[in-house]
């Protein structure tokens, strides 16, 4: 396998687009930085740059992953490159002011250091254009709640990737019931040992079963937080 | 050892779970089960007794988060070999007791930790975390080093290049969970062919954990196929976790887990036992459907489906969508 040259400049902005789309997918990271700094020097808003380059190309390593024909390797290394585009965009999105849709706090549980899928998620969510607060691993519940009293989020994620680890969920969700709190806040676990059902039983407002579906999620629940908003209704259980 | 043992009747069968069985005697989520081999050494003998007791031939040590990397996350990494050797000797001391021929797996886990390039950890690392873990386990009396629920093959290669370096046997077994493969990637296929390559090779490769027990019985089915002459071990979690009060319930019953040994058994596999979820009673049922089992023939995945359930994470049929980078071009 030889490497064609490529060069970037040269390519027009759906070419370039396209391109930096397999390049998220292949991995490479210095090619990710090249585009970006391709398209911001021909005018490109920081948004537009990180949803229409880096979001959508995530979104294809997120469909491949989803369906098996990716694995975790591959989309480590994709997210690598889209960090690397996120380094360069994070302090220009901040002085464009680009639209914040909410808050969310992320972390992976007590007793758990797995955080390939959180970190994905976290990112993921970033990119449309959540602000993420990002508490790592092995979070226990003090953590997770000195957290949200700090940062005030609409949303908590969990994640968990063992079965010894995830009924922890369930304590971290007693113990915002506990503060009564729970109702101010949507919670999404996710994980791989996880399904639906485990989540309606711990008291999780959703399942996320990946990165994509978890951008949804909170997305959706975003739009119905804020069209109840005026409405005085209950929150969505 | 295990060889002499399998010569007398073609087949052993190991434990259930460890950790769900803990669960059920009161440890909470996000406590080390290790922590329990000193805090609450009776219980842990109790269990592996029970596991004595349904029939099993080889019985696990509990210390599969063992190694300092997973051990910090409790502030006991000070503690590696003091943990791992008393985890051993409390298993050693009920096989010893139970007056019939019972092995000693050493139980070792992933560390949790990603390899170089993807994360921080290299192989030459990961040998010497792993050997701090082994040699407390040697110490203790383990009869065999069983390295499980493993990922990468990076991470196999360095556990049981420290089992080696302690010039203790061993065997690997990884868990499918992602479309019929590792989340890694590893197919079973190529799990099997890796590991038998290493210098020396496990005395038995396999599968544990995972999803369901039917996706088990298929990799069981792919390793077979791939290494027939392999000794291959099956340990499949007791169907589908659910959360019950403050717990997590498998739903697998013991008619599931008793056909799932017969087809494990008639897959091709000569060490079966339980993952998660797996508990005595459990055992019991798969002891006696084992014992009575008259060998069928080689079942095909049909037939797994048709006797245990849908496949929960089938290998993926699917094609991507997207076009191949030009930069690769060849």
């Amino acid at each position: 396998m030889s490497d064609a040259e490529i060069n970037l400049a040269e390519l027009d902005d759906a070419e370039l687009v396209a391109q930096m789309h397999d390049d998220l997918y292949d991995g490479l990271k210095e090619e990710i930085e090249e585009g970006v700094r391709i398209l911001l020097g021909r005018g490109w808003t920081p948004y537009r740059t990180l949803t229409e380059a880096l979001v959508e190309g995530m979104r294809i390593v997120g469909e491949d992953f989803r369906d098996g024909i990716l694995f975790v390797p591959e989309v480590l290394l994709s997210a690598n490159a889209m960090k690397a585009g996120m380094a360069i965009l994070r302090p220009l999105l901040v002085e464009t002011g680009a639209p914040k849709i909410g808050k969310m706090v992320v972390g992976t549980v007590k007793g758990d250091i797995h955080d390939i899928g959180k970190n994905l998620v976290g990112m993921m969510l970033e990119g449309a254009g959540f602000e993420v607060v990002d508490l790592g691993v092995n979070t226990s519940v003090e953590r997770f709640l000195a957290a949200i009293d700090e940062h005030k989020p609409e949303i908590l994620g969990m994640s968990a990737l063992l079965t010894t680890t995830m009924p922890y969920m369930k304590v971290v969700i007693q113990a915002l019931k506990d503060k009564g709190i729970r109702d101010d806040l949507v919670v999404l676990v996710g994980g791989a040992p996880l399904n639906e059902e485990f989540a309606m039983s711990v008291g999780a407002d959703a399942y996320c079963r990946d990165a994509a579906v978890a951008v949804e999620t909170a997305q959706s629940f975003m739009k119905r937080r804020s069209n109840q908003a005026g409405l005085d209704a209950p929150k969505p259980a | 050892m295990i060889e002499d043992l399998l010569r007398e009747r073609g087949w052993l069968l190991a434990d259930g779970a460890t950790g769900t069985n803990l669960f059920d005697r009161g440890l909470t989520s996000g406590e080390a089960p290790e922590l329990w081999n000193t805090d609450r050494p009776d219980e842990i003998r109790r269990l592996h007794q029970s596991f004595v007791d349904a029939g099993a031939d080889i019985i696990l040590t509990n210390s599969f988060g063992g190694t300092s990397r997973r051990l910090r996350l409790h502030d006991a990494h000070t503690r590696v070999h003091e943990l791992n050797k008393v985890a051993a000797t409390l298993a050693r001391d009920v096989a010893d007791r139970s007056g019939r021929k019972i092995l000693v797996g050493g139980s070792v886990g992933p560390t949790g930790d990603l390899f170089a390039p993807l994360g921080e950890l290299t192989e030459a690392i990961a040998v010497e975390v792993f050997a701090e873990q082994i040699a407390g386990l040697k110490d203790g009396g383990a009869d065999v080093i069983w390295i499980e629920t493993m990922s990468a093959i990076e991470e196999m290669r360095a556990a049981g290049a420290a089992a080696t370096l302690l010039g203790m046997a061993y065997t690997v077994t990884a868990s499918f969970d992602t479309a019929g493969s590792t989340m890694m990637g590893i197919s079973p296929a190529s799990m099997a062919t890796s590991t038998l390559a290493f210098t020396p090779p496990p005395h038995g490769v396999g599968c544990n954990c995972g999803v369901g027990a039917s996706d088990l019985v298929c990799s069981v089915l792919a390793i077979t196929e791939a290494q027939p002459d392999a000794l291959v071990i099956a340990k499949a979690n007791c169907g589908v976790p659910r959360v019950k009060g403050d717990s997590v319930v498998y739903t697998g019953t013991p008619e599931l887990m008793a056909e799932y040994a017969r087809l494990a058994r008639d897959a091709g596999a000569r060490i079966i036992g339980g993952c998660c979820g797996t508990s005595p009673a459990h055992l019991a049922a798969m002891r006696d459907a084992l014992d009575r089992h008259t060998p069928r023939a080689r079942p095909d995945i049909a037939q797994v489906i048709a006797a245990l359930g849908p496949l929960v994470s089938p290998p993926s049929t699917a094609i991507s969508t997207r076009r191949p980078n030009r930069r690769r071009s060849s």
